[in-house]
């Protein structure tokens, strides 16, 4: 029999295309379900107050704030760390054995679950430097895990610039730092600040690392100064909704959904800047 | 006066030699002409002479090149490679303005005075023939110009760094016939400041340009001499083919 190409296109392109809407769907649900069940818990209180009752009444204010502070710390020490590696990587390492162990050290970094990152800031900033449980200790342990996501994408974003650009450069009798400094950097920011928001959202969402190098289980106030403790909103999630008895459901809906929210909100700006960046591009 | 003295110049990329023991000498103020089919290492050389092929890691150099006496390799790279201002085969700006595009070179050189980045950038803009062009769009993107221009553009941006030597890459290799004649009538006029080295596919190009022309084959120098003479009679009965287009 002989086969009909166009027909094959066609259903070749249905499944594409069911595969592509199979992704969305999981998203939409999530997301309208905790729209829908934590919208009629956000109210003014909740969001500003401290947890009240073992946490089955108030607000998660100080879980917002520690979540923010987390957030901040970790990008703070990741990204500058994580960019000037990848410059390094990209443009200056050169391909020997040693480059090569690093890149694959990096690889294997990106696959360590993140339980044990919690392990290792307990043993390294909490114990060993005696950071203590902190906002440091957790900021650092958060940091080191989105490390591999900021180096992998700058990398990226450092060698998606024309060679060519570069040579122009040079050509011109501009030092190689300065080629990297005013030519590659400023066209890569954009691929940076992609995996910003990626390693962003990470930092944000995961528990296990903050476990134990910051979140405390009960905290109703703000933290004084970097070396206290902290409340942290995924890890307030985890214990209203398995620790803690008769929590009502809609406070943990509206957790979770401040989380996402923040998260989004997060992300939208770091869009909304590479766009901008992405305009500017001129090639 | 001697510019360049080439002396038994050998380059292997890995184990392929792209260049055999070539001996020669570019004369000051001259437009030295380069031709030869493709693979010959015309390019190869042209980026010997501002230290460019030392970015392939996977080159080995043998032999000399001195520029006014001095091994090239025992100066400054970057110092190198302001003398010998380079133009592409293909229009390459920035991703800068017009006028950063050719400020961008002044001002790695450490010049911060906004005036005289200014006058710098127009003294460069009118030399390469393009200033009336562009006067009135100086902050718009080099992307927007047309292909010819872009090309002279590029030959501003090299000449606003104070360049001795400007050497040419196949510079028309991606114009069209009338952006190609500006081009070469930049070259002309710029003979009188500049020495220029012009790497060309385009036999027709050397002869009308040229000063004195060198024919390259697999690496190898074949013959150098007065482009007229070796328009007319060459020495080399390899050099009358590819000249008359049996080969190439």
């Amino acid at each position: 029999m002989k086969r009909n190409p166009y027909r094959t296109q066609r259903i070749a392109f249905f499944f594409l295309l069911l595969a592509t809407l199979l992704i969305v769907v999981p998203v939409g649900l999530i997301i309208v379900a905790i729209i829908q069940k934590g919208l009629p818990a956000i109210t003014w209180e909740f969001l500003s107050d401290v947890p009240r009752r073992g946490m089955r009444s108030g607000g998660i204010f100080p879980a917002v704030v520690g979540t923010l502070y987390l957030v901040s710390g970790s990008i703070l020490f990741a990204l500058p760390i994580g960019v000037l590696a990848a410059i390094y990587l990209s443009e200056y390492a050169k391909q020997n054995m040693l480059t090569r162990i690093i890149k694959l050290a990096i690889v294997n970094l990106a696959g360590v679950p993140s339980v044990v990152y919690g392990l290792f800031g307990l043993a390294l900033f909490v114990v060993f430097f005696k950071f203590g449980a902190s906002i440091l200790s957790g900021s650092l342990t958060l940091g080191i895990m989105i490390l591999p996501i900021i180096i992998t994408t700058s990398r990226e974003a450092l060698e998606s610039v024309p060679y060519s650009f570069r040579e122009v450069s040079l050509s011109l009798g501009a030092s190689k730092w300065q080629t990297i400094r005013h030519i590659v950097l400023p066209n890569a920011i954009p691929g940076i600040l992609t995996g910003t928001i990626l390693g962003l959202g990470r930092a944000a969402g995961e528990t296990a690392p903050i476990l134990f190098t910051v979140a405390a289980f009960y905290l109703p106030r703000l933290p004084k100064s970097i070396f206290d403790q902290a409340m942290a909103l995924p890890y307030h999630l985890y214990v209203i909704s398995t620790q803690v008895p008769n929590v009502d459901e809609k406070i943990r809906y509206g957790t979770a959904l401040v989380l996402l929210t923040m998260v989004l909100f997060m992300n939208l700006i770091a869009i909304i800047i590479r766009a901008k960046l992405r305009k500017r591009k001129k090639w | 006066m001697v510019k360049f003295d080439i002396q038994n110049l050998s380059i292997w990329f890995k184990e392929a030699q792209a260049l055999k023991d070539v001996t020669m000498q570019v004369e000051a103020h001259e437009i030295l002409s380069v031709i030869g089919p493709s693979n010959s290492g015309k390019t190869t050389f042209l980026r010997t002479l501002n230290r460019l092929n030392d970015l392939e890691l996977s080159l080995r150099m043998q032999g000399f090149v001195y520029f006014e006496g001095k091994d090239i390799r025992t100066m400054d790279v970057e110092l190198v490679r302001k003398k010998m201002g380079m133009v592409f085969a293909l229009p390459l700006p920035l991703p800068l303005s017009i006028f950063d595009n050719v400020a961008y070179g002044v001002r790695m050189h450490g010049e911060h005075n906004k005036k005289k980045i200014i006058q710098a950038v127009q003294e460069a803009l009118q030399q390469a023939y393009i200033w009336d062009e562009v006067k009135d769009r100086l902050s718009e993107s080099a992307f927007k110009l047309s292909g010819g221009q872009q090309q002279r553009l590029c030959i501003a941006r090299t000449l606003a760094v104070g360049p001795e030597v400007i050497l040419f890459d196949e510079p028309c290799s991606g114009l069209d016939p009338i952006s190609t004649a500006k081009v070469e009538e930049t070259m002309l006029k710029l003979k009188e400041q500049y020495t220029i080295v012009l790497v060309t596919n385009n036999v027709k190009q050397a002869a009308r340009v040229g000063d004195r022309t060198a024919f390259f084959l697999m690496g190898e120098l074949i013959e150098l001499e007065k482009t007229d003479k070796i328009f007319t009679s060459p020495a080399q009965a390899r050099t009358n083919d590819y000249i008359s287009g049996k080969f190439g």
